[in-house]
């Protein structure tokens, strides 16, 4: 659900699940603004932690891949948008998903592999979709979705609309083929997409130094004729300049057509999945790291710059919790996904199963 | 009814598709200011603009992957390939999201795309250049793959694969641009999964598809003067495959070929056989008998060439074979 808070913490507006679109932040003020992303950030952390849980319970299985740490990344980039706009994610997107209009309880249940969850069971974490909210899905192989965002930017331009794509992909993406002819493409065609590297330095355990020669991931644009911008970690962690910064490129794609290629600096508090122990990394290194968690930053920021009441917060963590915590009840309680409605998935006719005639 | 070659037919299919929908657009290397490398597209640009058709760089993963994100947000696109040899490049695009989209979102997207060009071994054109890749796409279910052999079937078939709301991988024969043959003019639509006799007989069941066809027609009218009469079951469509026609077929002649111009190793011929088998056991006279290409990269010296791929002689030995003539 998208949910905007009154002082008061009542709600001003909200949309919940299955309602078109998901929120116009032009409408609203900047402390409005941030208890709502702050909302939205602290919703994810926690879907995402109960779902580290259900996994170390045996209760989810297959890849889960975590985003904590990165929340600013996703809700300040996509706070940048209107509602009719596109986002094609990774295999990490839990958040994007959320934030993009998704739900807790959409995550949770295909998490679960149920058939209430967004994509019905099929996809599970790493293939998260939402027709309902134009999130176009989390993808499995490294970089392999970056020419589909430049189809669907492709398909706006095509058809004479100012609506914009953000395509997410890690730094691990950016030595990948795929990447590259994404994002030519986009250059070339001058296609209305903003490229998003979350640079969470670590391509799976190796570090970026063992991967890019070239560690500032911008410098690749200028070969495609592609604007470039570059938050450093300090922007990264604070959700209000993401969504300032990655707002200039939505406009500047809207607008003129011009695509752009953003790097943000993040830090993912846990490993790559969850089989990974991250030895590859020190402790000092994720304490340090965690002083700059977005959460927390937006927290503070929300008392110091906004004046807003610990009581208030407390009250707003309050409803998070409880929101999770039905989530993970819906989660469990809803049926498992349903094999007879999957042969219906995969091709537009029934009944395809090759083996009957 | 025109007489058109099958170059000139899937040209005709374009056309009129891009007429009649203006959602359909055409990308690939060289199909506009060039008029297209195989000259299928001649005209396109002149007639539908810039904006409908479209030249891309040597990008195939890069145009693939454009074209399926266009197709999931309604738009329906043609994406040429130069040949299929240079799919591989985008194979991931194909195959892990084209594929799969539609299933990996439980039904909320499709993905109505044709991926189109020329397959199949041509003269002397090596190893990277020469292969018949039917078999590695028709392994993935979420796709489905068509080969015409005929210039109205190739128009039927594009036209059909234009409309349908899956994705379409569409190999024409390279060695078949310049086949003349009676095409329909206007509406000429064939529903995808239905094959076709193309030449009646009682002896034998010869299942053949995509250029083979040809090779099929000679070697069933040398079989005739030796008094075999040969049944040809074209499918068409390869991935949904018409298993009832070939089954109906076998049934009646009790003996079967399967002619293919790819690998044999894991293939779809492999998988007509195993029908076959499934289906027609007590109605068999003899094994079922397959021709296929040599297990071997195809070698550039036109005499190594022609011993490598299935020919006339081939066929006619594996006819011979499966009737106990040999």
């Amino acid at each position: 659900m998208i949910a905007i808070f009154r002082r008061d913490m009542t709600i001003l507006r909200a949309e919940s699940a299955g309602t078109a679109g998901g929120w116009d932040a032009g409408t609203v003020d900047d402390r409005a603004l941030l208890l709502e992303l702050y909302r939205q950030m602290l919703s994810i952390r926690r879907v995402e932690e109960a779902a580290a849980k259900a996994y170390a319970q045996g209760k989810i299985g297959g890849f889960l891949h975590l985003g904590i740490g990165q929340e600013a990344v996703c809700v300040g980039a996509i706070a940048a948008l209107k509602p009719e706009d596109y986002v094609v994610a990774t295999y990490r997107e839990h958040g994007h998903y959320m934030a993009k209009g998704g739900t807790a309880k959409g995550v949770l249940a295909e998490l679960y592999g149920k058939s209430t969850g967004c994509s019905k069971g099929m996809g599970g974490s790493m293939h998260l979709f939402d027709a309902a909210h134009n999130f176009l899905g989390g993808y499995g192989i490294v970089g392999g979705h970056v020419p589909l965002a430049a189809g669907v930017a492709f398909a706006s331009k095509y058809r004479g609309r100012k609506d914009v794509t953000l395509c997410f992909f890690g730094d691990g993406s950016v030595p990948q083929g795929a990447f590259h002819e994404g994002i030519s493409l986009a250059g070339l065609w001058k296609l209305p997409v903003v490229f998003i590297c979350e640079n969470n330095q670590y391509s799976m355990g190796t570090p970026l130094y063992r991967t890019l020669a070239v560690p500032d991931v911008t410098e690749r644009a200028s070969g495609y004729a592609v604007a470039r911008d570059r938050l450093d970690r300090e922007a990264g962690s604070d959700v209000l300049e993401v969504r300032r910064r990655i707002g200039a490129a939505v406009e500047r794609a809207r607008e003129t057509q011009q695509p752009t290629l953003v790097e943000v600096i993040t830090y993912r508090f846990r490993g790559h999945s969850m089989s990974d122990p991250g030895n590859y990394r020190t402790k000092d290194e994720i304490e340090e790291w965690k002083q700059r968690d977005p959460v927390t930053v937006a927290r503070e920021k929300l008392k110091t710059s906004f004046q807003v009441s610990e009581d208030e917060i407390v009250s707003l963590e309050a409803h998070v919790k409880a929101e999770v915590k039905e989530a993970v009840e819906f989660a469990e309680k809803s049926p498992v996904a349903d094999g007879k409605a999957m042969w219906d998935w995969i091709y537009a006719d029934k009944n395809t199963d090759p083996r009957r005639f | 009814m025109a007489r058109l070659s099958y170059r000139e037919a899937l040209n005709q299919a374009m056309a009129e598709e891009m007429s009649r929908d203006e959602n359909v657009f055409l990308m690939g290397e060289e199909v506009g200011h060039y008029q297209g490398a195989y000259k299928v597209s001649q005209g396109l640009l002149q007639k539908f603009g810039e904006r409908r058709v479209i030249d891309t760089p040597i990008a195939e993963t890069g145009f693939a992957g454009v074209g399926i994100g266009a197709a999931m947000v309604g738009l329906r696109p043609i994406v040429e390939f130069m040949t299929w040899n240079f799919s591989l490049v985008a194979i991931d695009q194909i195959i892990n999201n084209a594929a799969k989209i539609r299933f990996m979102s439980g039904g909320q997207f499709k993905v109505p795309i044709v991926f189109r060009g020329p397959g199949g071994a041509a003269h002397q054109l090596g190893a990277q250049h020469s292969q018949a890749l039917e078999s590695m796409y028709a392994n993935c279910p979420g796709l489905k793959v068509v080969m015409p052999s005929t210039p109205a079937d190739a128009k039927g078939l594009l036209k059909t694969a234009i409309r349908d709301d899956d994705p379409v991988v569409f190999i024409e024969g390279e060695l078949l641009y310049s086949v003349q043959g009676e095409v329909p003019d206007g509406e000429h639509v064939i529903p995808l999964g239905k094959g076709d006799v193309k030449r009646e007989g009682s002896d034998c069941t010869l299942v053949t598809w995509g250029r083979m066809l040809y090779v099929a027609l000679e070697a069933a009218e040398a079989l005739a003067k030796e008094g075999v009469s040969v049944e040809i079951i074209d499918p068409r469509t390869i991935r949904p495959l018409d298993t009832e026609l070939i089954v109906r077929s076998v049934k009646k002649t009790n003996r079967a070929v399967v002619l293919e111009e790819g690998n044999a190793f894991a293939s779809v011929g492999a998988e007509v056989v195993s029908r076959i088998h499934q289906h027609c056991f007590d109605d068999l006279d003899a094994p079922v008998e397959r021709v296929t290409r040599d297990e071997i990269p195809m070698p550039y010296a036109l005499e190594l060439e022609d011993q490598v791929v299935p020919t006339v002689q081939k066929v006619v030995a594996a006819v011979k074979r499966a009737s106990y003539l040999a």
